[in-house]
């Protein structure tokens, strides 16, 4: 099947994963244990089963995968609705990020069946039964669903995402022509919700160095700005074996940006603007 | 105030293990294990040669093998990985260009060498069974 959009869902998978063990090499504080049945409550209409990844920083246990039955009677038709009515109705610890419910904040980017999207604008109807529900993938976990970003915003911060220049201030707006604008469509709407990221297998093995898509997708909004005078300094920031050249073209990240962004191509235009420079 | 408990290392959410094969990541690895394949099939020519070299006996051994079912599958799979690995190259080369970009592109130019590579190889041994036999 031809994937038009990143939003589109596939209708059949071959594979629901990669025929890997289920703890192929996770250290033992992420294994990932059994955990309860939370059943719906009696008089329930139409209930769909939820399988939600478990982990309480207080608790001595490990992670787990909790089974939720979710009355879609009584639920909205999203995902983050199904995961809110489970906190109102069944179990008020579930503990996820949220905030804008509409795909703007980038809040609540969780891995749902497999994939990393917003759970604000994935459809309940549109997952498997039954829906599962993980962090974003290869983050540590705070708890439940929250996963610990600090180490991609450090990552995000390396790259200096703000205006340099070295020409003195202008007495009004630094303009630019609307063809020069344009060139910074596709990149400025990142929400930096790092589904790319968390999507991006490079990041997952060599994620301690390698910047990751989101964070190469902003390096690019800045290259590509014609006000910005640090060209020549972003680029030598970037010319690293893992900080840039780690992405192998997997594109992943194109495929999952719930924003309908092109990491890939980003990252690829990074890479010519290196060689360019070398000849 | 110094903390009575020490702090516990958060586990890692799972990444492979839960994360959906698409066309995407399921041919860059196609394109990692057919290179891997490759170089050993490089060893593999090396020594044929070899054998080859070290006279009729050497050689008729190793013809002997690779006539053999087990051989057959291997220098089947080596013709596979061999032009999988071509078209997908390709594919990276376009990449590296600029090009190709848009998920649609991405889409059909992953099919396209799935079909292209598995054409070529079965083309490679038709032409082989008819002009060598």
């Amino acid at each position: 099947m031809i994937i038009r959009s990143s939003d589109q869902v596939p209708r059949a998978a071959a594979l629901k994963r990669f025929p890997v063990p289920r703890n192929f090499g996770v250290s033992p504080e992420s294994r990932i244990e059994q955990g309860r049945m939370w059943p719906a409550p009696a008089g329930a209409t139409r209930v769909k089963a939820f399988e939600v990844y478990r982990y309480d920083p207080d608790s001595k246990g490990n992670p787990r995968l909790d089974t939720f039955e979710v009355d879609l009677g009584d639920c909205g038709p999203m995902v983050l609705d199904a995961l809110i009515w489970i906190k109102n109705e069944i179990d008020s610890t579930l503990t996820f990020r949220r905030s804008c419910r509409e795909g703007i904040c980038g809040s609540c980017a969780m891995n749902i069946d497999g994939t990393n999207w917003l759970a604000c604008t994935r459809f309940i109807a549109d997952t498997g039964t039954p829906a599962t529900i993980y962090p974003l993938a290869n983050m540590e976990v705070i708890k439940d669903l929250v996963p610990d970003l600090t180490h991609v915003f450090a990552q995000y911060s390396l790259i200096e995402p703000w205006f340099r220049s070295k020409t003195p201030e202008p007495e009004r707006e630094r303009l630019q022509s609307p063809e020069e604008r344009s060139r910074l469509d596709g990149s400025y709407e990142c929400i930096l919700c790092f589904c790319c990221t968390s999507g991006c297998p490079s990041h997952w093995w060599n994620g301690d160095r390698f910047l990751g898509p989101a964070v190469l997708l902003q390096a690019w909004r800045w290259l590509a700005d014609s006000r910005d005078e640090a060209t020549g300094e972003r680029l030598d920031n970037l010319e690293d074996p893992f900080r840039l050249y780690r992405c192998h073209t997997i594109l992943n990240c194109t495929r999952t940006c719930p924003k309908g962004l092109n990491p890939g191509k980003a990252i690829a235009g990074i890479k010519k603007m290196l060689i360019e420079r070398r000849s | 105030m110094a903390s009575s408990t020490p702090k516990r290392t958060r586990p890692l959410s799972p990444n492979i293990q839960i994360y959906r094969p698409q066309l995407t990541s399921v041919l860059s690895i196609a394109n990692r294990i057919t290179g891997v394949v490759l170089s050993m099939y490089a060893v593999a020519l090396v020594v044929w040669l070899v054998a080859g070299a070290a006279g009729p006996r050497g050689y008729s051994t190793m013809h002997a093998f690779m006539r053999s079912w087990i051989g057959q599958i291997l220098v089947f799979g080596g013709t596979f990985s061999f032009f999988m690995h071509l078209c997908g190259g390709i594919r990276h080369l376009v990449w590296d260009a600029g090009y190709g970009f848009d998920l649609r592109a991405i889409y059909a130019s992953g099919y396209a060498v799935v079909v292209t590579s598995t054409a070529l190889t079965v083309a490679a041994w038709i032409a082989s069974i008819i002009w060598v036999g």
